[in-house]
């Protein structure tokens, strides 16, 4: 048996470009017009989150690896008018994957998930995860019941998906591979002040005086 | 006759009032708690039933118990009050969600779970698994009550959502086989 240490962390199998996380998360709050909500996964897919711009209506997860899906959910059902958004890593997801189903049984049209997908526990010092090289994520979340999954073959097609998700009639998810590059920024770890923010960028909390 | 003899459970002696499932039902709604995921159990059968029957409610199962934790503690962020259901075994899968999201972000996560593993218990996992809920709880000083009389629980209940929301901090109810009469082995 081969050493799986040496595999290749990106399938050779899709024709997809290997983009960039902060790239992209740049790409999606510049498109954010109208207080939509974004749960940021642990680690650095909310790292980089929190390097392309604070909103109120970001929420950074600082443990609970691989719930910013159910979050999101979470936000969503509450919040049936606002679009929400979650991003989530590939490692992450691996530990939750069951939310898929419950995401496709529910299927709120206002969430909308995003997979960034480099192969790696990268923060843990960039080792393999057990889906790297031969596991879809989109097959996975379609076979879940998720209709509207889709790879982004490159960043022109990334845009095109989130815009397609702002008025899809369903949930959505979206997968990117990206490269193996750390955040670019570091979260402040506030639990209290991260949630009482949010809270307040939903409008659920009225500010103090 | 003979069958008279027979023990009667602490449960069966209430007198006639709600079930303990109507109490967490009626409860739940006079808090404004809409949202119930669960993951199932046997004893929870009739309430799962009943909110599932009930248009108050958004009700649904999930694959595991920490999924639950999630999307509760993201309904609650987005104004809508929320509890999980759950049994003892799926408890201990939760410290580190409890750790990690609901104490430090201060959610009040309401937790209802069936009690499992003791008074009758004939699956020794159960029994073993059990023995961890209590020590987890205490270890993050959370506050937890076991309900085990039908007069105290609607007490229980009602007092601990409105403690828990209003110190904005987690609480587990744990439904004893002496409030609920528990699972029984059948061949």
């Amino acid at each position: 048996m081969s050493d799986p240490m040496s595999k290749p962390s990106h399938s050779p199998a899709r024709n997809t470009k290997v983009m960039n996380r902060f790239d992209l998360t740049s790409k999606l709050v510049a498109k954010l017009k109208h207080d939509e909500a974004v749960i940021g996964g642990i680690g650095n897919t909310n790292f980089d989150l929190w390097a392309a711009g604070h909103r109120p209506q970001n929420f950074y997860m600082l443990g609970s690896m691989g719930l910013a899906f159910p979050i999101a959910l979470g936000v969503a059902l509450a919040q049936p008018k606002r679009r929400v958004f979650a991003l989530e890593g590939d490692g992450s997801l691996l530990m939750q994957m069951g939310c898929l189903s419950t995401i496709a049984t529910l299927a709120p049209k206002n969430l909308c998930m995003i997979v960034m997908d480099n192969g790696i526990y990268q923060i843990t010092g960039a080792q393999p995860t057990p889906a790297a090289g031969v596991s879809d994520i989109v097959a996975i979340a379609a076979g879940c019941g998720i209709g509207n999954s889709a790879w982004a073959a490159d960043e022109e097609d990334f845009e095109r998906l989130i815009d397609r998700s702002l008025s899809a009639s369903g949930p959505t998810l979206i997968a990117a591979r990206i490269d193996d590059k750390p955040g670019v920024g570091t979260t402040r770890r506030d639990p209290v002040q991260i949630r009482e923010r949010f809270m307040l960028g939903l409008g659920v909390r009225q500010a103090l005086g | 006759m003979a069958s008279a003899k027979r023990p009667t459970p602490p449960h069966e002696e209430a007198p006639r009032e709600n079930a303990w499932h109507e109490v967490v039902l009626e409860t739940f709604k006079r808090n404004d708690i809409r949202l119930v995921p669960y993951v199932p159990d046997r004893v929870l059968t009739t309430l799962i039933r009943n909110i599932h029957a009930d248009p108050f409610f958004t009700t649904f199962p999930t694959a595991r118990e920490e999924e639950a934790v999630g999307i509760v503690s993201g309904a609650w962020m987005g104004g809508m009050r929320g509890a999980v259901l759950m049994q003892t075994s799926g408890f201990a899968t939760l410290a580190n969600v409890l750790a990690s999201l609901a104490l430090p972000y201060q959610i009040p996560l309401i937790m209802l779970v069936s009690e499992r593993g003791t008074l009758g218990e004939f699956n020794y996992g159960q029994s073993l698994v059990c023995r961890t809920m209590r020590p987890v709880l205490d270890s993050l000083a959370m506050e937890h009550h076991t309900a085990t009389r039908l007069d105290q629980f609607e007490f229980i209940v009602d007092r601990s959502i409105k403690q828990a929301i209003a110190t904005q901090a987690p609480v587990a109810l744990i439904l004893s086989p002496l409030l609920t009469g528990g699972k029984v082995f059948e061949k």
